[in-house]
């Protein structure tokens, strides 16, 4: 039962991935001999060969749109988008190829290809380096998207998104790549799109994905000092939405808050506020209310300590939740 | 003389066949067939012209939503889709209505398409022609992937003809700008893969002249990326065939890719929405008019002397009556149901579309006294239902 980093983590998963259909392939900007920027992809190139470990150029919209190419060969790629901020040159192919071919071919052509896109601040990073893109992908009909908290989740998910049949954009929380767990291999994984409670509780229920789940938990330990008990949910699945878990929460608790770093304007807290409000109507309490970045760019990094939601953030929206 | 970037502004043309319909020679291209094949592809050139023009008139009619014309590129589409080998794929734009035709694609698919019954309804994995993409230049980096595929299953330069496989790219000049296109032509230089660029110069993007896309011939622009280029009689099925005979070759013997410029002429509008008498001016249509890719061939043949009026005719009559055949088929078409249009978004559906197709349906049902026509069902009363 090894102890292992995210980053570790994921290249485990991908190495088994690999290991278990010829037809996976890897493809993106520095992945073969240096590893990757976070050394996700490292020793994959070395033990796998450099037709299934592709370098590719500088081009995002080529990696992607190459990958579809391939997809339709019959391969299984992995695109990896070097960073959040890069992958906008690619977002045709994604929005407007990847995500329609199956529909479009009446169900006759499959896309099977996984988009790996490191994702969001907190690692004092120049600009561009730092952003929160989900709510694009979750927002396109076609894609399923996802994003890993933790190393457990990252092993299992990155090879649960590769065998999927739809394409899916998988976020990676960059700030939370050398954050260390246990990775037992023997203890079953959820399904991909499972949303699970990773703290129970029952007076408020924190709703949250990636790199804000390690924030809720810490905001609930410390509610829990003041004798409050917060529920975490971490989503993992952003599209779809498993509304069951979270409504299974909301009920209980009565009351829900969103936490994610991207700005709250018509992001995934607007649209779990809409569905809870929807399906939890008569167990609410108060409002659902959302913690986000704010709605400004992502700010030079002096300042993203402020940008960024943390745990003074979540507890002063626990707060004003408990005060209706 | 030189042009901007110091190269000659010798443009060379591989002409196998004049406007005139005189073979003529070429270096490094040439065109071994028979008349027979010959006469074939102007039996697909003017089945293709006669499709082409009933599905315009079916526009007019309200018929098709839209249709884009291939009218004046019949050569460059006939010549390169009758090169394709079996084992060949194809990645078309919206107006290979030709190609469609070599691959054995139903025309009325491209109708339905067209007509808004579905978004492409041919199967492209049996017909090895995939299907139509309308964003501009987007199934260049398509085909490219799908050729480092090709490459990777071993299916390059083993040297069994039956084996060794290339991929064709189809775009236009105007799609030449597009960063999509420039990627593709990265990728398949960098990993050599084997692929026909098939680039038709119709001169026009909508309104927009070669010239505002390039400073220098396209088929240039190939050596820039590390692969050759070629510029050909778009209007010369024989001078086309022969040119992507070879690039094929080149490719499936992994070789990598090429280029290859068709210059021909968009001698409609650029779809049935356009009206290309506010940019462009009637000569420049009667001098692309007397290189129409089918007389000259018709020209040719007459000059054979084989009885050729009666064959003429019976090709004309053969495409009349396809043509009307494909338009009662064309309104015979049944429109698509919202109804099914929940099940292909994903190959696992999720819980949100289940909700939203159950509901949708007991939506439909509530109207207790009025069966829902057609088109209600076609067009939901409102959007997203929770």
């Amino acid at each position: 039962m090894p102890v292992l980093t995210m980053a570790k983590a994921l290249n485990a998963g991908l190495r088994r991935a690999l290991e278990a259909d010829p037809k996976v392939v890897i493809a993106g900007e520095d992945v073969g001999k240096l590893g990757g920027v976070f050394r996700v992809t490292e020793g994959l190139q070395k033990d796998f060969g450099d037709h299934r470990v592709i370098d590719s150029p500088l081009a995002e919209s080529g990696i992607v749109g190459t990958a579809v190419g391939m997809a339709l060969r019959g391969y299984r790629p992995v695109c990896e988008i070097q960073f959040d901020g890069f992958v906008y040159p690619a977002f045709d192919q994604i929005v407007s190829q990847v995500a329609r071919l199956h529909f479009r071919s009446a169900g006759r052509l499959t896309v099977p290809m996984v988009i790996r896109v490191p994702f969001g601040g907190g690692i004092g990073a120049v600009e561009h380096h730092s952003e929160s893109p989900e709510a694009y992908f979750a927002h396109t009909v076609g894609l399923k998207v996802v994003s890993c908290s933790n190393p457990v989740d990252a092993y299992w998910m990155i090879q649960q998104a590769v065998a999927s049949d739809d394409p899916i954009v998988f976020f990676e929380p960059k700030r939370r790549y050398h954050e260390k767990a246990e990775v037992d291999e023997a203890v079953s994984p959820l399904p991909l799109h499972a949303a699970r409670v990773v703290r129970p509780g029952a007076d408020l229920t924190l709703l949250a994905y990636g790199p804000m789940v390690r924030t809720c938990l810490d905001a609930a330990e410390a509610a829990a000092q003041e004798g409050r008990e917060l529920e975490v949910v971490d989503l993992r699945s952003l599209s779809p939405l498993d509304m069951a878990v979270v409504a299974d929460s909301v009920q209980k608790t009565g009351r829900a808050i969103t936490v994610h770093e991207a700005p709250v304007n018509l992001a995934l807290g607007a649209e779990l506020a809409a569905r809870i409000t929807e399906e939890c109507f008569y167990s609410l309490e108060a409002p659902v209310l959302r913690v986000g970045g704010f709605d400004t760019p992502y700010p030079p990094s002096r300042v993203e300590e402020e940008y960024l939601p943390d745990l003074d953030r979540v507890l002063d929206m626990v707060d004003r939740s408990l005060a209706y | 003389m030189s042009d901007a970037s110091g190269a000659s502004t010798e443009v060379e043309l591989v002409q196998l066949l004049t406007p005139e319909g005189v073979r003529i020679d070429h270096p490094q291209y040439s065109f071994g067939g028979g008349d027979d094949q010959i006469r074939a592809w102007y039996r697909d050139m003017v089945i293709t012209r006669r499709i082409d023009t009933e599905a315009t008139a079916l526009q007019r009619q309200g018929e098709l939503g839209l249709w884009a014309s291939c009218l004046g590129q019949e050569a460059a589409q006939i010549g390169s889709g009758r090169a394709l080998g079996k084992q060949d794929f194809v990645f078309p734009t919206y107006r290979e209505h030709g190609v469609a035709w070599c691959r054995g694609v139903d025309p009325i698919h491209l109708l339905a398409f067209y007509r808004g019954v579905d978004l492409g309804g041919w199967d492209s994995v049996a017909t090895r022609f995939h299907l139509y993409t309308i964003v501009i230049g987007a199934q260049a980096l398509h085909a490219t992937g799908y050729a480092m595929g090709v490459e990777r299953d071993g299916l390059v330069g083993t040297g069994d003809p039956d084996r060794d496989a290339a991929v064709v790219g189809y775009f236009g000049d105007g799609a030449t700008s597009q960063g999509d296109v420039n990627e593709a032509f990265i990728f398949a230089s960098s990993y050599n893969a084997p692929i026909v660029f098939f680039c038709q110069n119709n001169q026009w993007a909508i309104s927009e002249p070669i010239e505002r896309q390039s400073r220098i011939p396209l088929y240039r622009r190939a050596s820039g990326f590390g692969f050759p280029g070629v510029r050909v009689d778009g209007n010369d099925v024989l001078a086309v065939y022969a040119v992507t005979t070879a690039a094929l070759e080149r490719a499936r013997s992994g070789n990598g890719p090429s280029f290859i410029e068709a210059y021909t002429y968009r001698m409609g509008a650029h779809t049935t929405s356009d009206d290309p008498t506010k940019y462009r001016l009637a000569d420049e249509l009667e001098h692309w008019r007397l290189k129409d890719p089918i007389e000259r061939v018709r020209a040719y043949l007459s000059r054979t002397g084989r009885n050729d009026e009666s064959f003429f005719a019976g090709v004309d009559s053969e495409a009349a009556e396809y043509a009307s055949d494909l338009r009662a088929r064309c309104l015979a078409l049944p429109d698509p149901h919202m109804l099914d249009m929940f099940d292909h978004v994903y190959v696992e559906q999720t819980p949100l579309l289940a909700t939203e197709k159950s509901r949708y349906a007991d939506y439909l049902e509530s109207f207790e006294d009025v069966e829902p026509t057609e088109a209600q069902q076609a067009q939901p009363a409102y959007g997203g239902v929770h």
